[in-house]
């Protein structure tokens, strides 16, 4: 409901910030397309021309190509799963009256604003280091040989830092979401018999779907381009090498341009399924 | 100053009609109300006025001066809210200045208007306060004061008092009463309450379905209504309205009494009953009659002091010079 | 009504509540510890909690070795900038959204969230040729824009969701007034919005100060904030535990005082205004 005037004013109003992003979309994008199908080496003579398909077929057949995308999803989807279950049980637990919720809260949610490239150092090193990390004196402790973290469970190391960082967002909006349950309705499910399992199932968890799917969108879309903790940590050994990772090390550390942009095609396709996914529920949730 | 004149106004959402072709005249220093049920379009048409919706065609002219494409701020007029609207982060005395300080007015002459509408509007102790620590009345005041200082040349009011509570609402009508017959602006007033409608207007506009139905004096609607919408939706309780044998032998499809144009007795009359319910007011009664073979209930009016209750079989009368006769489409004959 | 809770059960409550905390909050608590600690303390076996040589020598060494000030300059400069820039450029558009939807107002958020899936290094190269072709590599002016641009969807995406809270008819109110557009966005709108924008800014410039992908590949000496200031303790030779301690509570400190002294905006910021 408005006018015409404020119809065009809106417009106008909307333009530069439509504008920036489908130049930012669109420029990078057109560029990327372009080299994926010439060859390219920057270092060893710049444009070598059209190669077709060529870069395509390299990039996916090369044997880095599929346990990147595994590495990738396993990622994605292990941080996922780990901060919405635990992040559900944490929110669940400070919805609960205590002394010093505020405090607690903040101790919960400091994580998300380290750098991440400090997290991963600081994890890294002073945590996972096989010599000197609090993690093996713990393992020794308890009789056990300590892990070397990164080679042995390079994977496992990175979901727990990424986990980490994540954690606190996921809490934070579920357990907004909790305390904007009505307790009448609660109250009225235990009248009416049903036990605290039935009801966290038959009430509480359907109330978090909206959060749950907030959770959903915005982690995978920081999730998918991980890259800091992967660079200070692994550099993409032990089998850690994300499509992210695999792409960058082929542009900057390769220096081929070409096979990089072809990567980098496959990869927005494959943000670009994720994506259509994702819109798909959000879009949906989106009008409650 | 302040005479508005529309001309086949139509206005459509997407593609639904919610105005069809419309004229209508509101005259200088008029108070006209628009009275309709909720969703009639008179809260639309309202905004079309005003600017805040743009018409699809026909046009809107105001003291002669071609409106219809200028926007709110220049059309002149002032415009109080439902909610008030009022600006929560600024003091009282900024939100009553707001409007003259967008018209670039100089300071001393702002201090002078809002120091003169505060103290019509008995604001004067709560210039320094914001609305939030405001009652409800007083900020419907400050909504008030915000309009008249612009000196407009008229004033659009939507469902002003929907939010206050019942008392204040009263007392609210007529200090707005007592405002027009001081100011002597035209005002145009949107509620659905038919009682705000007749106690305050100089002319109704009866709205349905985006339909003007009937325009006139609130006496003249309420004596002379031209239809059955018009009929029931104003005077209070609603019309009774007969359809069938008793209203073919009017030479009508339905014939309608007001429940104050029924007379009620123990002993004889045209039409037998028995009280469902009756309601004692003090002043009035009203009963509810069932079993008269004539419609679901009939409701009757009575002095305060005339007593049957639950049960008792009555006999009512209907005033022979105060029935409405309604042909098959509703309307009068 | 609030429900009695036993006094029993608040206390398992509490107690399980900071332990869980107090865990999740010891890597940060450890490495502020560690940074007062000599390299020696620092991996003693078994470990020391509070018991050790309290020092600051970690902090002259880290300074003297990088000049922390120029990284947490630019940091600053690039973060605040492309947070203020990126708020400049979303108000309008998240007023457009909030205030006159029509039927592709969801559509285009949507579409402007998308933008944040574009896998960034599928782009890297083409964005490193235009900064080379337009002087922009390793300016904080470049990282300033890009960072804008990164998080544009999100700035915008909160503006809306703030904005949309604020009842139209105040809007329509000083229209009637004779507010022009401008007075309209600056003197009723956004002094209405200062928490929601209060939230938004803080929120996004911790995004862009904890941004290490585009500030570690587009910057080298001159422009590169404090993530490739900590990045370049990720050599093995930089491995002093003491000292990348020092580094690291230098590289966060100024975003968990800024935190600390806005918790209440950044909480709510923190949900991305996605859930009330």
């Amino acid at each position: 409901m408005a006018t015409q005037h404020s119809r065009s004013a809106a417009r106008l109003m909307m333009a530069p910030a439509v504008m920036l992003l489908l130049g930012w979309m669109l420029v990078p994008l057109i560029m990327t397309l372009m080299f994926s199908f010439k060859k390219y080496l920057p270092l060893r003579g710049g444009d070598l021309g059209w190669v077709g398909f060529d870069n395509y077929i390299r990039f996916v057949s090369s044997s880095s190509f599929w346990p990147s995308v595994m590495t990738t999803l396993i990622i994605v989807g292990g941080v996922l799963l780990i901060t919405l279950v635990l992040g559900t049980l944490l929110a669940l637990l400070l919805d609960q009256p205590m002394w010093g919720q505020g405090v607690v809260r903040i101790l919960v949610i400091a994580p998300f604003f380290v750098m991440p490239t400090v997290s991963a150092l600081v994890w890294k090193n002073m945590f996972m280091d096989a010599n000197y990390g609090l993690l093996s004196y713990l393992w020794e402790f308890f009789g056990a040989e300590p892990i070397q973290w990164m080679s042995q469970a390079s994977l496992t190391s990175i979901i727990t830092i990424v986990s980490w960082q994540w954690l606190p967002f996921a809490t934070l909006i579920l357990l907004t979401a909790i305390q904007s349950l009505d307790h009448e309705q609660l109250e009225a499910s235990e009248m009416d018999g049903a036990t605290t399992l039935k009801r966290f199932w038959h009430i509480v968890l359907p109330h978090l779907s909206r959060a749950i799917t907030v959770v959903l969108l915005i982690q995978t879309i920081f999730l998918l381009s991980i890259f800091a903790e992967i660079f200070v940590t692994t550099a993409g050994a032990f089998g850690s090498k994300t499509l992210t990772y695999l792409i960058f090390q082929r542009v900057l550390e390769s220096q081929n341009v070409g096979l990089g942009s072809a990567g980098g095609v496959y990869a927005i396709i494959l943000a670009n399924i994720v994506a259509i996914f994702l819109m798909r529920i959000v879009g949906q949730n989106l009008d409650k | 100053m302040g005479r508005i004149v529309l001309e086949k106004v139509t206005k459509k959402f997407e593609h639904v009609e919610v105005i069809p072709p419309l004229d209508l005249t509101i005259e200088e220093g008029e108070f006209t109300v628009f009275v309709g049920p909720s969703g009639c379009g008179k809260s639309t048409l309202l905004r079309l006025i005003a600017g805040l919706e743009d018409v699809t065609s026909g046009s809107i002219c105001i003291d002669g001066r071609e409106t219809t494409s200028l926007p709110p701020a220049q059309r002149g007029l002032a415009m109080v809210f439902q909610s008030y609207a009022l600006y929560p982060h600024m003091t009282v005395r900024k939100n009553i200045a707001f409007p003259l300080k967008m018209a670039k007015m100089d300071q001393a002459e702002i201090d002078r208007r809002v120091t003169t509408a505060a103290d019509v509007l008995n604001l004067t102790d709560y210039l320094d306060r914001r609305p939030g620590q405001l009652s409800g009345g007083q900020r419907q005041r400050v909504a008030i004061g915000r309009a008249i200082v612009r000196e407009p040349s008229a004033f659009l009011f939507d469902e002003p008092l929907s939010n206050l509570d019942a008392a204040l609402r009263v007392g609210m009508r007529l200090e707005i009463s007592e405002l027009h017959k001081r100011l002597k602006t035209t005002m145009i007033y949107v509620t659905h309450d038919q009682v705000e409608a007749m106690t305050m207007a100089d002319k109704i506009v009866v709205l349905q379905a985006g339909f003007i139905e009937q325009v006139g004096s609130p006496l003249e609607l309420y004596r002379a209504p031209c239809n059955r919408f018009v009929a029931g939706f104003i005077g209070s309780p609603k019309m009774n309205f007969i359809e069938g044998d008793e209203a073919a032998k009017q030479g009508a499809h339905a014939i309608g009494v007001r429940p104050e144009h029924i007379k009620v007795s123990a002993t004889e009359g045209a039409w037998k009953g028995v009280i469902s319910v009756s309601e004692h007011l003090g002043s009035d009664t009203f009963f509810h009659v069932h079993d008269t073979g004539l419609a679901e209930t009939i409701t009757v009016r009575v002095d305060g002091e005339v007593s049957f209750d639950h049960g008792d079989t009555v006999y009512l009368t209907p005033r022979d010079d105060m029935i409405h006769r309604f042909d098959a489409n509703g309307l009068r004959i | 009504m609030a429900r009695a809770v036993s006094f029993n059960r608040k206390t398992v409550n509490t107690a399980l509540a900071w332990a869980i905390g107090l865990l999740i909050f010891f890597p940060i608590l450890w490495t502020i510890l560690t940074s007062f600690k000599t390299e020696g303390q620092a991996i003693a076996d078994p470990p020391i909690f509070l018991m050790f040589d309290w020092t600051l020598e970690n902090y002259a060494i880290v300074q003297e070795r990088s000049d922390y000030l120029k990284f947490l300059t630019n940091s600053v400069i690039i973060a605040g900038g492309s947070t203020l820039l990126g708020i400049l450029v979303a108000v309008p558009a998240a007023w457009s959204m909030a205030f006159v939807p029509s039927k592709r107002t969801k559509d285009i958020l949507l579409w402007m969230l998308s933008t944040k899936m574009l896998p960034a290094v599928g782009v890297l190269y083409p964005i490193y040729l235009i900064f080379i072709e337009l002087g922009l590599l390793d300016t904080k002016i470049g990282l300033v824009v890009v960072l804008m641009l990164i998080n544009l969807p999100i700035i915008v995406w909160m503006l809306y969701t703030y904005f949309k809270e604020i009842p139209s008819e105040i809007l329509e109110a000083a229209r009637m007034d004779g507010a022009s557009l401008r007075s309209e966005i600056l003197y009723v709108l956004t002094p209405m919005a200062i928490p929601g924008i209060a939230s938004t800014i803080l929120l996004n410039f911790i995004l862009a100060w904890n941004e290490a992908f585009w500030t570690l590949n587009l910057t080298a000496a001159q422009a590169a904030p404090l993530t490739a200031f900590i990045a370049s303790y990720s050599s093995p030779e930089g491995l002093f535990y003491a000292k990348l301690s020092a580094a690291s509570t230098m590289a966060i400190a100024p975003i968990l005082v800024l935190g600390w002294f806005s918790q209440k905006q950044l909480v709510r910021g923190l949900t991305f205004g996605a859930v009330k």
